[in-house]
Formats: structure tokens, C-alpha cells, sequence
């Protein structure tokens, strides 16, 4: 890794809550935290997860005794290239709009008889989730490289697009937060983090484009759902119930608003 | 009491806010009302909207009318010191700033909240980690001064935001109860006394 020590430890000061003092100017910094974003990106831990999310899909488990090796993300029976880039989509199987992690508990049900629950109701990063986290990254990093191609032709997906802006905008909870507080301007930080304007392309492409992804400052893996479910946190909201109708709303209204971008998972982030 | 009354606001104002839309407003209300639960110290109430949250959610700010009406209404919610003391410690007031601490459903108590000011307000001439989402309030008693009207302002405004611009992004840190009295009189301190790091290099 070929970074200034300073930038190194300014960007991680960075990362911790309340962060301490610091010298540098905050271009200076910015610049930093790119670059180690960067030096970062040489070697994504991500492919740890990946590849044991590989093995896992490999692995027949369940009641059924089955691997995921015939799940249907999209693209067919078993296709995992570049299936991620595609969803969410609308399945005529399920009749519902679905995302990666909602289709995977799908298969888990129907191919390995695995009651989705278990996911659902397991902490993040902890028995089935954990899991979950695995197989995701490893369908997202075969979408690496991939333009984001989400099919917005069938009416459940408008309809649920035009639900997810609606909820982008939904003001709510003690202090009055939506999404579009942090996310619906140009050029902003919180902190040092710099924010996506997420109802714009190149925003969205940034944002959706960069997540599932790994997180230096926790060493943790998140999956989209996680991702969705700690900006609900911070925005003091009730807590949105994994797999819930309004995460994959979203899903659709910055998918489709990202359409054309470029897909850049496992991301990596600070 | 203060709890009370706006939660008997929000149940009152709910039937009305939700209403009177299209099948898409009523199918979004229905989504909201499954994919939501109560964890901790937040409940699942927290999705439904109070009035002007609900008329702040659009792409667009409301018309100007609508402005003005959510304004009054905010500006009667502001309390000022009993006391007549505006101004506490600032450096516990930087302290608040710093913190964004508090609210969440992974925090054990509503109380004890931080302001979080740093993640949207530049503030002190030492402090290179802040937000840019609000204005610099970089040696904000320097410049402005510490009349009556500015310090009044001042306080309302960090009190209830939403006062003085009915769609803020600055939460309603008093009308929401987000700080106390005396959480606020620390920040105004931060903000204005001469030997805060907001106003002295």
C-alpha cells in the first residue's frame, strides 16, 4: 500500500464517531481518504466472503438436502454472471418484485426447504444472515465491471418505483429525516463523508452501484438490506423489517434512477 | 406532557394527512404500515407523519402560503428560558456539537441525546471534521453580535428550526425533544461567548 502515513491516520480518525481534532485542511483530507479508499481497493477483503459465500452455494444444506446451483436470480436456472446487475426484477414465480437477498431466501425455500424466517429474524451478520451476507457477495462480485441494467418494463416495477420515491421523500421519526435529507442535494458531507445525491444518475450509479460492500472501519460485509436498514437507524425511524416491501421500493426507485452506471460491487468503504 | 400532547397532534392529524390521494398514496401508506416495526426505544409510530412532515415530503418545497401557515404554527412551539438565562458552559456546549449520539433504536434511553451540529455546520476554527448539509457557523457571535433579536433568534431557531423555514433540514431540537433547556443554553454559549473556539483562533 503506497499511501502518506498522515493521510492514513487522518482518514481513519475519520472514520471513528466523533472524531478527534484534526490538523489537516479538509481538502487535504478528502484527497486522503480517496487515496486510501483506493489502496484499499488493491486487495478487497470482500473476496474472503465471496469466496466462502461460493462454497455455501455449492453446499447442499436444508431439509431438501440441496445446493442453491439451480437457483433462478434472473437470468435462468444456476446464472449467476451478472445476475446481480439486473435486480431487483419482477418474478412471475413469487408474483412479486424481488432483490438479490429476498430471491436468495426464495431458493433457500423452494430448493433446500430452509423457512425464510430464519433469516429474516436473525441478527446482522449472525446465523442465517451471515450466510446470507456470504452468498451475496459472492452473486454481486460476478456482476463486477457489469453496466446496471434493471428491466423497468413490467408494472409492478413502476408501480413499485413510484412507491420507493415516495418513500425516499417520506419525512418522519423525532427529527423530521427522509432519506432525501442527506441525499437530495449535490456536493454535500456529513462529517467528511461525502454523500451521493441519490435522485440524480451519477448519484444513484455511485451510491446503488457501490453497495453490497465491504466496511474497513468494522471489518464487516453488508448487504444492501443492512446498508438500508442503518440509514433508517440514523435517521431515527422505526426500524424497517428485513425484506420488507419498502427496502425493495427503494431498491427499485435507485436501481432504475442508477440505470446505465456502472456496477462496482463488493464496493469498499471507509 | 409534552410527549402527550404531540402524540395526540399526530394520531389527530393522521386520518386527515393520509386521505384524500390517489390509489398510489393509499397503496404507500399500506407498505409503510407492514414493513415497519418497534425496536427498542423506537417505535413503530415514528413512520407516521405529522402535517408539515407529511407537506415537507415532496420533491418541491409547498407554496408559499402553506409555508407561511407551517411557520406560525412552529413558531408558537417555541419555549424560551424561564429564567431569562440564555447562555450555559460552551464547553459543554462543544461537547454537544461534537456528539450525534442519541435516537436511535440502538441507543438505550431517549435522553441524552447529542446535538450532532458538526455533521451538517462547520463551527470552530479547530474543528476540520464537519458536514456541509447547513451554513458555516464559524465565529457566529463574532460576527452577528449578541443583541437581544439575534440571541432570541438565535434560540428559536435552534429550538425549532422549522419556525423560520417550514421544510428544514435542521431538526426541531427542542420541540422534539431532542436536547433539554439546558443542553440548548450550553450550545448558545458555544456559539456566542468571545472565548468559544467558534469565535477565538
Amino acid at each position: 500500500m503506497v499511501i502518506r502515513q498522515k493521510y492514513l491516520v487522518a482518514a481513519l480518525a475519520v472514520g471513528l464517531a466523533g472524531a478527534p481534532l484534526l490538523a489537516a485542511a479538509s481538502d487535504d483530507l478528502l484527497e486522503g481518504i480517496n487515496a486510501y479508499r483506493e489502496a484499499l481497493a488493491d486487495g478487497n477483503p470482500s473476496e474472503l466472503v465471496a469466496a466462502e459465500g461460493e462454497e455455501l452455494w455449492k453446499t447442499p444444506r436444508g431439509p431438501k438436502n440441496a445446493s442453491l446451483e439451480k437457483c433462478d436470480l434472473g437470468l435462468g436456472p444456476g446464472v449467476v454472471k451478472g445476475a446481480s446487475a439486473q435486480l431487483p426484477r419482477f418474478f412471475k414465480d413469487t408474483g412479486k418484485v424481488q432483490d438479490l437477498e429476498t430471491r436468495l431466501m426464495t431458493c433457500m425455500e423452494t430448493l433446500q426447504g430452509l423457512d425464510p424466517k430464519a433469516v429474516v429474524n436473525a441478527g446482522w451478520l449472525k446465523g442465517e444472515k451471515e450466510k446470507m451476507a456470504a452468498l451475496v457477495a459472492y452473486v454481486v462480485t460476478e456482476s463486477n465491471g457489469q453496466k446496471i441494467k434493471v428491466d423497468m418494463r413490467h408494472p409492478e416495477m413502476k408501480k413499485m418505483y413510484d412507491l420507493g420515491k415516495l418513500a425516499f421523500y417520506h419525512r418522519a421519526g423525532p427529527m423530521d429525516f427522509s432519506c432525501a435529507t442527506c441525499h437530495g442535494d449535490q456536493g454535500k458531507r456529513i462529517r467528511m463523508q461525502e454523500l451521493p445525491d441519490l435522485r440524480t444518475q451519477e448519484g444513484a450509479a455511485a451510491g446503488w452501484g457501490s453497495w453490497p460492500a465491504y466496511r474497513v472501519s468494522n471489518g464487516q460485509f453488508w448487504t444492501m438490506q443492512h446498508r438500508l436498514n442503518d440509514c433508517y437507524r440514523q435517521q431515527r425511524t422505526a426500524e424497517p423489517i428485513y425484506g420488507s416491501d419498502v427496502t425493495i421500493a427503494l431498491s427499485v426507485y435507485l436501481a432504475a434512477t442508477a440505470n446505465g452506471g456502472k456496477v462496482m460491487t463488493p464496493g469498499i468503504k471507509r | 406532557m409534552k410527549k402527550i400532547s404531540t402524540l395526540a397532534v399526530l394520531l389527530l392529524a393522521l386520518p386527515g394527512a393520509w386521505a384524500d390521494q390517489g390509489d398510489t398514496y393509499a397503496e404507500f401508506k399500506a407498505m409503510m404500515d407492514r414493513s415497519f416495526k418497534t425496536t427498542g426505544i423506537a417505535p413503530k409510530h415514528r413512520m407516521y407523519q405529522l402535517d408539515f412532515q407529511k407537506e415537507c415530503s415532496q420533491e418541491k418545497q409547498p407554496p408559499k402560503a402553506v409555508m407561511d401557515r407551517i411557520e406560525a404554527e412552529q413558531m408558537k412551539t417555541i419555549r424560551y428560558p424561564a429564567d431569562g438565562k440564555y447562555f450555559g458552559d460552551w464547553k459543554e456546549g462543544e461537547k454537544i456539537a461534537v456528539s450525534g449520539r442519541g435516537l436511535t433504536w440502538t441507543d438505550k434511553t431517549p435522553y441524552n441525546n447529542g446535538g450532532g451540529c458538526y455533521n451538517c455546520h462547520q463551527m470552530s476554527h479547530h474543528e476540520v471534521s464537519y458536514g456541509t448539509i447547513g451554513p458555516s457557523l464559524l465565529e457566529y457571535g463574532k460576527v452577528r453580535g449578541n443583541s437581544d433579536d439575534i440571541v432570541k433568534y438565535t434560540w428559536g431557531k435552534i429550538y425549532n428550526a422549522k419556525a423560520y423555514n417550514a421544510c428544514s433540514n435542521m431538526p426541531r431540537n427542542g420541540d422534539a425533544e431532542i436536547l433539554t433547556e439546558q443542553q440548548i443554553k450550553h450550545l448558545m454559549a458555544f456559539l456566542f461567548d468571545p472565548n468559544s473556539p467558534v469565535n477565538k483562533k
